[in-house]
């Protein structure tokens, strides 16, 4: 009985999650639910100071609370310091520099006692003078933040390519603009949370929702005064993450600590208002844009000065100029460019990373930017566009090679859908009729790293595979997931190489003691990748298993194929044997056995960027267009999003569920940056650390949502696909903010667009009308 | 000293009994001293519908219930949809569409869902919407989420 298997691709299939029916049965236990045998609670206590000494910390009366196991401060450390410039004891022992400082920790049997225990502990302080924004702090005279930065600038970087006095020479027309991006917050749903676990040999066990399991070893081993090796990290399962555990935070150290004195697990989890007072923040920044160009639109320099608000110690934040500037010097073909960036020390919070990393942030002040000077030569925001879109394989004044993009293809397809032209002419003549809903649309572009980004010495990850007798294949991997999919991608490229079902893929993300290394989840390159090491190393045990069945079938390998869990005759489909039956033979093969187990490191061919910001730091580029159309009220200033068509070059569709699951939550994200998110922070403190009063988007809001995938065949992807995840949280809030210009002749440079801000925008534009 | 009650009540379709502290949560009774973890603590404050179980055939969210009012109630939460003979429609609609990434917010959607499908087994995209509208989700963008309450309507169990 021949059988005949047709080969079925399961690339750009419709697959459904793999966790997704633990999670829908509540069968998955996240880090927020964790319990171990003897578990303790942890709380830290937090300064309500913004700057001030600490002259003493009592913590007697905590101590002899009942049930309180352990009380720490700074002096119970080994002093190590962490964050991106090491400038953060986890716990603050002589000065407080920002709200959210740690001064004391306690654990004890309950989160009750522990709350009981905290309020017990009394601090004297001396308060120091304060600065909360970067123009005070950088002026003479101003309050030092850190002793050893007297300048009170945390990081600079800058970069001139070109011939700026040139470019200014060659304009027509100059255009400057000023936007000043907010304060937001990442509300994983899943609150902050750690559990750590001491061994009698001094090693650590960490559980911990972060996103670079590797670095965070050694990144967190100085706080602790142990060796890296001896810190082991396991990644439950969590609720959300968007960069905003990419760094080490007090709180982990902290865990640390309490589980070291006590010798007992210790987990350590945030109130929600704690999370919005004590997680890193999208960083604040202030642009100053200065862009000329020719008669003919022609852009020809591009001249962006920026300080970023640090806050009180360094994180990820203070390094998004690294991305800002990318999208600053490389995005639309300008000749002569510079790029200047300063974060500098405040008693404000400190940001960390965020999905979309410093091109949340540059999109919108450039966006916003490119429109003016549409307008300002008149030429409508297409054309302009069009005219000065990368072509591919651009080589970037930063020496970045764009490869295969589409960013026309973008904007065609965005503007063609959306009919964008001749509402927006339309619109545009309607601004002094009367009425109180004016309509406009807006577009947005933006480009962004889709295959990592070589900011460490190495981008790799690695992956180890194995197959039992059954054909049930296990992959271990250095990829984390944090809710965005990977496993599934992974497994459904393991799948397509070695013809199994995805059912019988196993996949092991989770613990540093079996993981091979990878860099972590950021910069959009974990299906890219990890999407590569699962790719190349199934690709070996495939070969293995070939190579067997060949000498099986006295067939030559590259006549075989493995489809549906049988080896096939490649050329006609004819099934030969089944898989677990060749597997089962290569095993039980007396002094011939050998098991199919494989392992892979890929290490992308990016560079990093050298000391003058040049190098070709991912293995990919991609670029999405947004257009929102929208209603605006003039009277309340709402801003209804009515629909929103995105264009985005994805490079190749792997699985069109998990895709639009991420557009489609990147949208909404971005629309909670455009139109109503802000962390509202004065003098330091945090007003409005809840749900309530701080506002993400909601089902209701949400406006309809048309989404096309360019398909640019990314050579060096895996199946040819690109990184996708923060493009389309990058790029809508602009085309919202320029949408509200046709609507209105209103421009506010400064997000979100609160119906307050807008209102009063219409208001006095109105007055200046007469 | 804290204070408790001893309570009986219907959880997931059997008889219970527990101490329920007068200071604490349904939430944290349920999280607590029965373990069950699908209704998850994600603001305690009423603002994001994690929390959502359903007590008497009408959706609560459990982090502002007093635990003493469980008190003679049926009460039902995510992990009571999971039978024997499979799982609920609504939890299958959600996996199905591509409704859960980090899933954090699931439980409290299906919950919620589960509630607007027993008042109304044929939700327009617009009710659906205005239903979940307590229900924050940071990953999808909230478009499958609704699919799936949408999907779920026709044929849905009990
Ligand atoms: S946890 Fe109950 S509503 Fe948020
Ligand atoms: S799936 Fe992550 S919060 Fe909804």
């Amino acid at each position: 009985m021949d059988k005949i298997i047709e080969k079925h691709s399961m690339i750009g299939k419709r697959v459904t999650k793999l966790d997704a029916p633990d999670k829908a049965v509540a069968r998955t236990r996240y880090i927020n639910d964790m319990v171990l045998p003897r578990m303790l609670y942890g709380k830290i206590l937090r300064t309500d100071r913004v700057h001030a000494r600490i002259l003493s910390i009592d913590t007697s009366a905590a101590e002899a609370l009942p049930g309180v196991q352990a009380v720490i401060t700074a002096k119970d450390t080994p002093g190590g310091k962490i964050g991106v410039l090491r400038d953060n004891p986890p716990l603050k022992g002589d000065v407080v520099r920002c709200i959210r400082d740690e001064i004391a920790a306690v654990a004890a049997e309950t989160e009750e006692l522990c709350d009981e225990a905290i309020r017990l502990i009394k601090v004297e302080y001396e308060d120091l003078p304060t600065v909360f924004d970067c123009t005070s702090a950088l002026a003479n005279g101003a309050p030092i933040i850190h002793e050893d930065r007297p300048d009170n600038i945390a990081m600079e970087q800058n970069f001139e390519h070109g011939d700026m006095a040139e470019g200014e020479a060659q304009s027509d027309f100059v255009v400057e603009g000023a936007y000043n991006v907010h304060y937001v917050t990442h509300c994983n749903m899943g609150v902050s949370c750690t559990v750590a676990d001491y061994d009698t040999d001094g090693r650590v066990t960490i559980y911990t929702q972060t996103q670079y399991p590797f670095n965070v070893k050694m990144d967190i081993a100085p706080s602790l005064g142990v060796h890296p090796g001896d810190v082991r990290i396991i990644q439950p399962p969590v609720g959300g993450a968007f960069g905003s555990k990419l760094d080490v935070y007090p709180y982990e150290p902290i865990c640390v600590f309490l589980a070291k004195k006590t010798r007992r697990p210790v987990k350590l989890i945030y109130s929600r208002e704690e999370e919005f007072i004590a997680s890193p923040t999208r960083q604040p920044v202030e642009f100053k844009i200065r862009a000329g160009m020719k008669k003919d639109g022609t852009l020809t320099f591009r001249d962006c000065d920026s300080l970023l608000n640090n806050g009180g110690y360094t994180s990820w934040g203070a390094t998004t100029p690294y991305v800002t500037m990318r999208t600053m010097t490389s995005h639309y073909t300008v000749p002569n460019v510079r790029y200047r960036a300063r974060a500098v020390y405040t008693n404000n919070p400190f940001a960390g990373s965020f999905r979309g990393y410093g091109n949340v942030q540059a999109t919108w002040a450039l966006e916003t930017h490119m429109d003016k000077m549409a307008e300002k030569i008149g030429m409508d925001p297409i054309a302009f566009r069009l005219k000065n879109a990368n072509p591919p394989n651009q080589i970037t004044p930063q020496g970045s090679n764009l490869g295969c993009i589409d960013l026309v293809g973008c904007i065609e397809q965005a503007a063609a859908k959306s009919d964008f032209l001749a509402k927006w002419h339309a619109n545009n003549k309607a601004w002094a009729e009367p009425g109180r809903f004016k309509r406009g649309i807006g577009i947005a572009t933006s480009l962004h790293n889709a295959g990592g980004a070589k900011i460490h010495k190495s981008d790799g990850c690695g992956t180890m595979l194995k197959m039992d007798d059954y054909a049930r294949v296990t992959i271990i991997t250095g990829g984390s997931e944090i809710g965005q999919g990977l496993d599934t991608v992974l497994a459904q490229l393991v799948a397509e190489e070695l013809g199994v079902p995805m059912r019988d893929i196993t996949i092991i993300n989770n613990d540093s003691a079996l993981r091979p290394w990878d860099v972590g989840v950021h910069a959009s390159r974990t299906t890219y990748i990890a999407g590569n090491s699962a790719v190349r190393v199934a690709r070996k045990a495939r070969d293995q298993i070939l190579r067997a069945a060949a000498a099986h079938t006295n067939m030559l390998p590259d006549m075989l194929d493995l489809r549906q869990g049988h080896v096939v005759q490649a050329e006609t489909g004819l099934a030969l044997m089944p898989l677990d039956r060749i597997l089962r033979q290569m095993h039980f093969a007396g002094a011939e056995a050998e098991l199919v187990m494989a392992t892979d490191y890929y290490e992308p061919p990016s560079e990093p960027e050298d000391a003058n910001h040049m190098g070709d730091m991912s293995a990919a580029y991609s670029h999405a267009a947004h257009v929102a159309e929208i209603v605006v009220d003039t009277r309340l200033g709402t801003i209804k999003v009515e629909k929103i068509w995105s264009a985005q070059d994805v490079g190749r569709v792997i699985n069109p569920v998990g895709l639009e699951g991420q557009i489609e939550g990147g949208i909404a994200m971005g629309l909670g940056y455009g139109l109503s998110e802000e962390l509202k922070i004065v003098e330091g403190k945090v007003l409005n650390p809840s749900f309530r009063d701080y506002h993400v988007m909601t089902a209701p809001e949400m406006p309809e949502l048309d989404l096309t995938f360019i398909e640019t065949g990314d050579a060096e992807g895996p199946a040819g696909a690109k990184g996708i995840a923060e493009l389309p949280t990058i790029v809508i809030a602009p085309a919202i903010g320029n949408a509200l210009y046709n609507a209105t002749g209103v421009r506010i440079d400064h997000p979100p667009l609160t119906p307050e801000k807008v209102a009063r925008a219409i208001a006095a534009h109105k007055g200046l009308l007469g | 000293m804290s204070l408790t009650h001893k309570i009986t009540f219907a959880l997931n379709g059997k008889p219970v009994r527990a101490d329920a502290d007068v200071a604490s949560s349904a939430l944290e009774l349920l999280r607590g001293a029965f373990e069950l973890g699908g209704t998850k603590l994600a603001c305690g404050e009423g603002e994001c519908g994690a929390c959502t179980i359903i007590v008497d055939g009408r959706s609560r969210n459990s982090c502002l219930m007093p635990a003493v009012d469980l008190e003679g109630r049926e009460v039902l939460t995510v992990e009571g949809l999971w039978r024997e003979d499979g799982i609920d429609p609504v939890q299958q609609a959600f996996v199905d569409e591509g409704a859960i990434q980090c899933g954090f917010c699931t439980p409290g959607m299906i919950m919620q869902t589960k509630y607007l499908l027993s008042r109304n087994p044929d939700l327009t995209a617009e009710e659906a919407e205005r239903g979940l509208e307590g229900n924050v989700c940071r990953c999808t963008g909230y478009k499958k989420i609704i699919a799936a309450a949408i999907g779920a309507g026709t044929g849905a169990r009990d």
